[in-house]
């Protein structure tokens, strides 16, 4: 084992990282709700005025289009900054969960939004077409038609979200959001301490691992 | 029934469709056919308004399709079933799921659709694959249960965009004959989009030709392959390509013009010109319910072409010397066409 100047000892190490990992999850729990509820609805709006979608609307397609490029564009501790002034204007402070709620979701939104038109787009034309010609409405397409056959790569998208999340919720631990990004820079950094270093790092490795792993598994049952 | 009237569809600048007019009534099957890039997959999507023609008609029941609102036309369309490339099945619905939704889309009660469903899967053949998943089922069986779905609420028109394409020929067969059973006991009016003569021979009414957007030639099958010498005919009906060229001497191409002929023709043919016939190639099928043939033969001795000619005649087959140079480019490409389908 190499020895740390000033590392926590081992034994003291649970007690930092198990509130930093409900913090943690806590973060990206929230943001995800966010992220499927906004997300979700403009995908749909993203591949439904597109010229292959429901309701064909070049200039709106073109509009959300660019709105969602915009919030990918930007390297995440940038966007951060950038919208220190809105976050302040929602929750209020610009430090702590709270604060980094706003910007992991202006982030997660058009990262979430593009992966489900491209899981709907993935679908073969036929087979979008099918509801059409049996004379559904708009509505009765996307529920039984589109969201069913894009399921499995919706849920692949939504593993992947979740690990960018995770990502981005230990860079906000920059602003003092907590989690385990917060320890990792406070603890392991600043510092100097080695255990809690290597622990963060281990405990992030696993749970990016766990995450993806179980997606794998839903989408494969999800696919007949 | 289905009417079409001076349908027209362009993009921009570039015209698809020109101008088509055909119609299908009640118990019949219309075949489209033209090479790819004709605009038959637009003409089919425009029968059932998944695109808007830009100008024309499309009357469905004696009721214009292009005339309804969206409200109206979801409705009008549940009148026009469609059958889908490769079915179109639902990956991750069930066969009986698959043929049920458009019942759904209806607010049908769950007994009664249950009921629907089944028995629209027994009229198929697919009762016993019911809740198996498209993945599990072949391409013909896939495409009987595309068929079930299309015809789930009870259509008076059937568009099926190639049906049988990707399909071996027993299988083509098999939904073909599913396809003649529907119109005969059904009375929907088919429409067949495909690029395959032999599904054309094998099962339609009649036919339609369609190149670089415009209908180049129609009529019922049994008349384009026996009172004509178009293109078209040829490639419903060809000679079976042999060794012997076509403008070698004493070689004459025949052409079943009635549907009477004798079948018997070659012996006493052979009898009244005291020479013999030999059958180089040749084709006699029965088409649309009628005998139809067309064959390559040599005749062993010289003999006045006029005497030829009045000999076959008599016998209600139009005989014609050697074939020209461009007739014989089309004859090999509808051969290839026969091939490759």
């Amino acid at each position: 084992m190499i020895a740390f100047a000033t590392a926590t000892p081992w034994s003291g190490v649970p007690s930092l990282l198990l509130p930093a990992l409900g913090q943690t999850a806590a973060m990206v729990g929230i943001v995800m709700s966010i992220v499927i509820a906004l997300g979700l609805p403009l995908g749909l709006l993203i591949f439904n005025t597109s010229p292959r979608g429901l309701a064909p609307h070049q200039s709106l397609h073109a509009s959300v289009s660019w709105i969602a490029n915009l919030g990918r564009s930007l390297p995440f501790l940038v966007l951060m900054a950038t919208v220190i002034p809105f976050t302040q204007l929602v929750v209020g402070t610009t430090i702590g969960i709270k604060a980094a709620i706003i910007p992991m979701s202006l982030a997660g939104i058009p990262f979430f939004a593009r992966l489900v038109e491209n899981a709907i787009r993935e679908i073969p034309r036929a087979r979008l077409d099918v509801g059409i010609a049996s004379g559904a409405s708009r509505l009765q397409v996307i529920r039984t038609i589109q969201l069913v056959e894009a399921l499995p790569g919706i849920v692949a998208g939504l593993a992947l979200n979740i690990v960018a999340m995770i990502e981005y919720s230990a860079i906000a631990g920059a602003i003092g959001a907590g989690g385990l990004g917060y320890l990792a820079v406070n603890y392991g950094y600043e510092q100097f301490d080695g255990h809690i270093m290597i622990s963060c790092i281990v405990v992030l490795v696993l749970i990016v691992q766990f995450v993806q792993f179980s997606g794998d598994r839903i989408v494969r049952s999800l696919i007949h | 029934m289905i009417e079409v009237s001076a349908l027209t569809k362009r993009y921009g600048s570039l015209t698809v469709l020109d101008g088509i007019d055909f119609s299908v009534e009640a118990g019949e099957i219309a075949a489209v056919v033209g090479p790819s890039g004709a605009g038959k997959s637009t003409l089919a999507r425009c029968i059932n308004l998944l695109e808007q023609p830009t100008s024309g008609s499309i009357l469905v029941n004696g009721q214009d399709l292009t005339s309804l609102s969206r409200g109206e036309l979801r409705t009008a369309r549940r009148a026009i079933g469609t059958v889908f490339q490769s079915a179109g099945l639902l990956a991750r619905l069930t066969a009986a799921e698959n043929v049920a939704l458009p019942l759904r889309y209806l607010n049908m009660p769950h007994e009664g659709r249950v009921q629907r469903v089944r028995d629209l899967l027994d009229r198929v053949g697919m009762l016993h694959r019911a809740s198996h998943y498209p993945a599990q089922l072949s391409g013909g069986q896939q495409q009987r249960i595309g068929l079930a779905r299309g015809l789930a609420l009870k259509p008076s028109v059937l568009l099926a965009d190639e049906p049988t394409s990707g399909l071996d020929p027993q299988t083509t067969a098999s939904i073909l004959a599913l396809l003649a059973e529907l119109r005969d006991e059904l009375r929907v009016a088919v429409v067949l989009i495909t690029h395959e003569m032999d599904v054309v021979r094998c099962v339609a009414d009649s036919v339609a030709q369609l190149d670089h957007g415009r209908i180049v030639e129609q009529g019922r099958v049994a008349d384009v392959v026996r009172a004509s010498d178009s293109p078209l005919s040829r490639a419903l009906l060809p000679v079976p390509p042999s060794a012997e060229p076509t403008d070698a001497p004493n070689v004459w191409q025949l052409r079943y013009e009635r549907t009477d002929v004798d079948p018997a023709w070659l012996t006493s043919a052979s009898r009244e010109l005291d020479a013999d016939i030999e059958v180089l190639a040749g084709l006699i099928e029965t088409v649309g319910g009628e005998t139809a043939g067309r064959l390559k033969v040599r005749i062993e001795r010289a003999l006045p072409p006029a005497r030829i000619e009045q000999a076959f005649a008599a016998r209600g087959i139009r005989a014609t010397r050697s074939a020209t140079p461009e007739e014989e480019v089309d004859i090999a490409a509808s051969a290839l066409v026969r091939s490759a389908a």
